[in-house]
């Protein structure tokens, strides 16, 4: 299935983006899985609102957050873009962004921030060492990698990444964002069979044993 | 040599060790006492402990080097002590001597395994307590299997162990009570917004008094001195930009200058010209961001957004010249790596006599305020006695009125040859190191001045070979950086890697005094504290 609607962004043309392709084959996936993307006008109004007023969370480890902080204050100013105030809870907060290296003993402080946030939720990945581990690949003690512990949305490379290219990343997930669909179940990126199996290992129950969950909907028939 | 000669004969049991760098030998069996004779002798009076380094010498054992200072007398000492035992090394503390010491031992407990003897808290300092092995070691197994990530939360004991001798010499671990049950404890960091990065606070309260607190670092602990084991010299340079980014060019400065000085390169004018304005403005950079976030910090936004917009003149200034940002990569062994750009020194004036009005606005907006007076003046003293004994230098040290500026100590570059005052003052508060970072800036600008119109043709780099090889020796080099004194230490052995490359965090004493000057205020204040102590979280964690 074609992509029927292109995701707007003021100021700049859908051709000018680079990694189309893959917002493209990200909606085809979907579809492929029976996930409707962009369903009508209700679904443009909420993601209109939704992408331009991304709020991220007061999160840097190191170098890339001073770089950050640059992109909030006055002359690259994320406001205008619709990120307006960084959020010091998770609970407020609709995006991490990932500024920084992250050690193996931040990794579960990290995880956890992660899961306090509400859903929907985004990772950008900002700069080399939250891509890959960067400079530091080669250390005992950092991960190489956000996304072998979160599922990482945006990639913004650099050590550290220069403000525009953190606005364009930040672009990138707007457009995302513009093509999820929103009404009717929230877009997991999953199946809902391996979505309800991976809630109930989260909390500690076992998985659901087919046959009998297909006798017990016998009976409720 | 005067000043080991003189040591050998007062102190009992150390043996001089001749060598590109005279070094002190001490016995474990003697070092405390040594230690307590080395500070409180008349003649000798080394109350400034700048530098303690955890080593691997493999046959030898595992041992530790000290770098000490007096600071009325002004003369300096490398000493060092080793334990040939690597299944139980032991070694006295000296942490009630040096207060310095306290933190640093534990991180040689974390680096190398080493006990110390009577410390009051022989935890971890960085990793985990679950992680396996000693990763400084040379003998360390890097493996993944040994340490995954593990995704599991920390735990935070509230006990500690201190390891004492009994009557037939044999060591006892007794366990020690950090916060009793019924204390009440507030978890601040990692993830907060006032501590400047991943620095993590357990705080005792009674009511909103701080009764005690304890500093868990390690959320940045990126390994960097045992990465620079593995690499050449010139491949080390490219990690020290990362430690302290907002002294990206000083501690970058530092290394080259501990390599050149040890290879015996003599630098042309015009690099040392480059190198000192170089440094200056990114002590203006510094001081500027530590403006706009302390200010955040207190509640007055605006401020944050007057410091940016300043800044980024600074880092437009910088860009222009090494391509950089934030991170420079400029200097390099024996030189810099690109000439100035042509704008450069046109550049820079415009941005001084920008600057000098914009002060007196910040002033205007913020220091005179008096909810923010009020919120610095008498709060968070540390006393003269302390800011030595932590070694506690830069803005945080003069605001005690201890003149610990390097640039002075031991001028290097083009400092002996610049009129430049050096910021003291007496009260030791929140106000007066807030202050000392403001007046800084203004310091910065007049040596700029007086070097912008007069920097001479030549050379921007010294030819050298294609390979560096650092002579045998050890070798120590600092520099004043945004917020301390910055060092490097090197341990060669003549190959084209380092043997063991340690940097002299500035902040890590910085936050050893934080339980000594935050007791007895309020939590609020908690923050206020840290962020005229300015330190930045890669720099205490390396």
């Amino acid at each position: 299935m074609e992509m029927t609607k292109k995701p707007k962004i003021k100021g700049m043309k859908y051709e000018d983006f680079n990694d189309n392709e893959y917002l493209e084959n990200m909606v085809k996936e979907l579809n492929a899985n029976g996930v409707n993307v962009l369903v009508g006008v209700l679904d443009d109004v909420v993601n209109w609102g939704r992408s331009n007023s991304l709020w991220p969370l007061t999160f840097a480890t190191s170098c890339c957050g001073i770089e950050y902080m640059a992109v909030g204050a006055a002359r690259y100013d994320f406001a205008r873009f619709g990120f307006e105030v960084t959020r010091a809870s998770p609970r407020q907060a609709d995006f991490i962004m990932v500024a920084g290296t992250i050690t193996d003993k931040m990794a579960p402080v990290l995880k956890r921030l992660y899961d306090q946030m509400a859903d929907p939720k985004y990772v950008i990945a900002v700069g080399g060492c939250a891509v890959s581990g960067g400079p530091f690949k080669k250390s005992y003690h950092v991960v190489k990698g956000v996304d072998q512990i979160l599922p990482v949305d945006v990639y913004i490379p650099g050590c550290p990444p220069r403000p525009e290219a953190m606005l364009y990343g930040m672009m990138q997930l707007q457009r995302k964002v513009k093509v999820e669909k929103f009404f009717g179940g929230v877009n997991k990126k999953m199946s809902q069979e391996e979505y309800r199996r991976i809630l109930r290992e989260q909390e500690g129950m076992p998985s659901p044993n087919p046959v009998a969950a297909q006798a017990e909907a016998k009976d409720k028939e | 040599m005067d000043i080991y000669e003189k040591i050998t004969a007062l102190v009992p049991g150390v043996r001089l060790e001749e060598g590109a760098t005279p070094t002190l030998y001490v016995e474990p069996a003697s070092l405390h006492e040594a230690a307590v004779a080395l500070r409180d002798h008349a003649e000798l009076q080394f109350d400034f402990l700048r530098s303690l380094t955890g080593m691997d010498w493999g046959e030898e054992g595992l041992g530790v080097v000290y770098h000490l200072e007096s600071t009325r007398l002004g003369h300096q000492l490398v000493m060092r002590t080793a334990t040939a035992d690597r299944e139980h090394p032991e070694l006295p503390t000296v942490c009630d001597v040096w207060k310095a010491a306290e933190l640093n031992e534990r991180e040689v407990y974390d680096y190398y395994g080493v006990i110390f003897i009577n410390h009051p808290d022989m935890r971890r300092l960085y990793l985990r307590d679950d992680w396996v092995g000693y990763p400084l070691r040379k003998d360390f197994d890097e493996s993944e299997e040994l340490n995954p990530i593990r995704m599991t939360n920390e735990e935070s004991s509230d006990f500690t162990s201190v390891y004492v001798k009994d009557d037939q010499g044999h060591t006892v671990e007794t366990k020690q009570v950090l916060f009793e049950d019924d204390e009440y404890v507030v978890n601040v960091g990692p993830q907060h917004p006032a501590t400047h990065g991943v620095l993590r606070f357990r705080v005792s309260l009674d009511g909103e008094v701080i009764r005690k607190l304890h500093v868990h670092c390690g959320y940045i602990h990126r390994g960097i001195e045992k990465m620079c084991e593995s690499l050449t010299y010139p491949q080390t340079l490219a990690l020290t930009d990362r430690l302290d980014y907002l002294g990206a060019m000083q501690n970058r400065h530092a290394l080259c200058m501990c390599i050149e000085q040890a290879m015996g390169v003599e630098l042309p004018e015009r690099v040392q010209y480059i190198r000192t304005i170089m440094d200056e403005l990114q002590r203006i950079d510094s001081h500027l961001l530590f403006f706009s976030t302390f200010c955040m910090d207190l509640g007055a936004l605006t401020a944050f957004f007057y410091g940016f917009r300043d800044r980024e003149m600074i880092l437009d200034i910088f860009e222009e010249t090494t391509g950089g940002r934030l991170i420079l990569n400029y200097n390099t062994i024996g030189g810099v790596q690109a000439d100035i750009h042509p704008d450069f020194v046109h550049k820079v004036k415009k941005f001084i006599a920008y600057m000098r009005p914009k002060l007196r606005e910040y002033h205007e907006v913020f220091t005179g305020n008096v909810i923010a007076q009020e919120r610095m003046k008498g709060v968070g003293v540390l006393s003269r006695e302390d800011a030595i004994s932590f070694g506690a230098t830069g803005g945080t040290g003069r605001a005690s009125g201890w003149a610990c500026d390097v640039r002075k100590r031991h001028p290097y570059a083009m400092y002996g040859k610049v009129e430049f005052k050096e910021i003291v003052f007496e009260e030791g508060d929140c106000f007066a190191r807030y202050m000392v970072r403001m007046k800084e800036i203004e310091e910065s600008m007049n040596i700029i001045e007086q070097l912008i119109d007069n920097i001479p043709a030549g050379d921007y780099q010294v030819k050298m070979k294609p390979v560096i090889r650092v002579p045998e020796g050890r070798y120590y080099a600092a520099v004043e950086g945004s917020r301390g004194e910055f060092g490097a230490y090197i341990e060669s052995r003549g190959d084209k890697y380092p043997y063991r490359l340690k940097f002299r965090s500035t902040g890590l004493p910085l936050i050893s005094c934080l339980d000594t000057i935050t007791r007895g205020g309020k939590i609020a204040d908690l923050i206020a504290i840290g962020g005229t102590l300015d330190y930045v979280v890669p720099d205490i964690d390396r």
